[in-house]
């Protein structure tokens, strides 16, 4: 079972949700900057929630099926094709063999994840099949995709049968997933965060900008950071900081005063003083960002994180038990 | 011992030595043995950072619709202090610290700022080498990319601020200084640090296991090696 990439776009890589339990030797949690689209598209697809997919960046991919199967994908404003027939985000459709699947220029956002039914059976280096392309490890080769790479699938599951059995003759699902979760990146970004550990080393002036100003997203921004350019914040005065943890989400201010907001391949460490956190149900948002787009960031308490996140999850399980209750 | 927060996914304890000491390395080293001893559910990452120690958890195993949010980590933090509280009494087995030898040749083409950081700091590079390779270092910290660590114990007299503008590439293997540490490049990467030398060995290798050559607080030396040494190891 194999799916051939005709075209990889811009930058398109294997992930998985990360790899877990490394950080202490260097290792970056990694993974697709959205789990939630992955996990939403492995679902429809009948995939473990984890399985690996495909991260694409900003579109122009085109990929060739050599055996029949179910994709599904979600994320930003995409036009998708298989043959003349458009697929929407959320959506799954069963191919068969010969089939090929195009991903035009998003329209908004910038990054897609595809699943495909099986998942992308990379080997799995330490606990993951995510691409460590700082380490130059796991996904496939250790590296981001080309044209013509050949991806091996795994076996299907009794759920992507289903899937196939019940998309019947036409194919492409009639049910959809909710499109909070499949497209993301319509709306002007706002990112909720909650006080970073550096909070109150900051001057008044800096916090208030943050919570009030809008920033514009820098075009050097890639998989480890989104960095915002146009407002300096004042960093904080002869402020020497040992590097300690950063995560994705961390917002750090390096002496130029422009923020970066870290995503999933980030280092484990960092030393610039931590001024704000995205908290994680936003995680998906900021990885739609572009450059020359305005962000707005607001602050919540880690309650409100929470509620978020547990809303979140409830609706995902209720999702979960409809779908099954669909397909059986 | 002060606890935050880092983001909704992480807690940070910050032990009260000071921030380069070996004994905030140990005392780090001993609070990963005693939480991993106490089984504290739901950890999943444990990040050493100089006086710090990150606890990354499972966001699903401690904010549930049943926990006010409001106090969703107080029972996680009351595990944490518990299992830290006991270790105090009956310590943890924590294993000795490694020593690593890092077999290291300063010739000429492999040490690009040698001669820049010998005449900065008004030694000869034969000085240099010999407080370099003279001195006990600790790991403090490992980061940047995977596998590089972050050792204290440089001799003063050798601290160097980074370069103003990075390298855009400095080869696997380069022994640097950065400003008052001392690190080793486990992989072709850029950076700023001042390249002094180079050894033949992989610090870092996902085929192998462990994957990494250091654990924070390891103790290591660096040993001058030959140019032909060098060759034979690299074998």
């Amino acid at each position: 079972m194999t799916v051939t990439l005709l075209r990889a776009g811009f930058l398109a890589t294997v992930q998985d949700f990360g790899r877990v339990g490394y950080r202490h030797i260097g290792v970056s949690i990694g993974g697709a900057l959205d789990t939630n689209a992955l996990r939403i598209a492995n679902l429809l697809a009948g995939n473990e929630e984890h399985s690996a997919g495909i991260e694409f960046t900003f579109g122009n991919a085109r990929l060739k099926f050599d055996n029949d199967c179910v994709v599904a994908w979600c994320g930003g404003g995409f036009p998708v094709q298989i043959g003349d027939r458009q697929l929407l985000s959320g959506r799954a459709a069963a191919l068969r063999a010969g089939d090929e699947l195009i991903i035009g220029a998003a329209a908004f956002g910038c990054r897609a994840w595809l699943a495909i039914s099986g998942g992308i059976e990379v080997p799995s280096v330490l606990g993951s099949r995510s691409t460590d392309t700082r380490g130059a490890f796991g996904g496939f080769h250790g590296r981001t995709l080309k044209d013509n790479d050949v991806l091996p699938l795994g076996p299907q599951s009794e759920a992507t049968i289903r899937v196939v059995r019940k998309t019947g003759e036409s194919r492409i699902a009639t049910w959809s997933a909710p499109p909070e979760w499949t497209t993301v990146g319509r709306a002007p970004g706002l990112l909720r965060f909650v006080r970073g550990p550096e909070w109150d080393r900051f001057e008044p002036g800096a916090l208030k900008a943050l919570t009030w100003d809008a920033f514009r997203v820098a075009s050097e921004s890639d998989r480890m950071g989104v960095r915002f350019e146009g407002l300096a914040l004042e960093s904080p005065q002869s402020y020497d900081l040992l590097s300690s943890a950063v995560a994705p989400g961390t917002i750090q201010v390096p002496p130029s005063g422009n923020p970066i907001l870290l995503l999933g391949d980030c280092q484990t460490v960092g030393g610039y003083p931590k001024i704000a956190h995205v908290i994680t149900v936003d995680l998906p948002i900021a990885a739609q960002l572009r450059a020359r787009e305005l962000v707005h960031f607001k602050e919540v308490s880690l309650a409100e994180a929470y509620r978020l996140l547990i809303r979140r999850e409830e609706e995902i399980a209720r999702f979960r038990i409809g779908a099954e209750a669909l397909l059986a | 011992m002060e606890i935050t927060l880092l983001g909704d996914s992480a807690l940070v304890l910050r032990f009260n030595d000071a921030p380069q000491s070996d004994a905030a390395v140990q005392r780090a080293r001993r609070a990963i043995s005693a939480i991993r001893m106490a089984g504290v559910r739901g950890v999943i990452d444990l990040l050493p950072a100089y006086n710090t120690l990150t606890i990354f958890f499972d966001l699903k195993t401690w904010v549930r619709s049943d926990a006010a949010a409001d106090d969703a980590l107080a029972g996680l933090k009351r595990e944490i202090v518990a299992a830290l509280s006991r270790a105090s009494t009956e310590p943890a087995f924590t294993p000795a610290p490694s020593k690593v030898s890092i077999p290291t040749c300063y010739d000429r083409e492999f040490a690009p700022d040698l001669a820049e950081l010998a005449s900065r700091v008004h030694l000869s590079v034969d000085d240099v080498v010999r407080l370099h390779a003279g001195a006990d270092y600790r790991v403090s910290c490992i980061g940047f990319t995977p596998g590089f660590p972050y050792l204290s114990g440089l001799p003063q007299q050798l601290a160097m601020p980074r370069r103003a503008t990075p390298r855009t590439n400095v080869l696997a293997g380069s022994v640097a200084i950065g400003g008052a540490q001392a690190g080793v490049y486990p992989r072709d990467s850029p950076g700023g640090w001042n390249v002094i030398g180079r050894t033949p060995l992989r610090l870092f290798d996902v085929q192998r296991n462990p994957s990494c050559l250091f654990s924070i607080g390891d103790g290591v030396r660096f040993r001058t090696i030959t140019r032909a040494e060098f060759d034979e190891l690299s074998k």
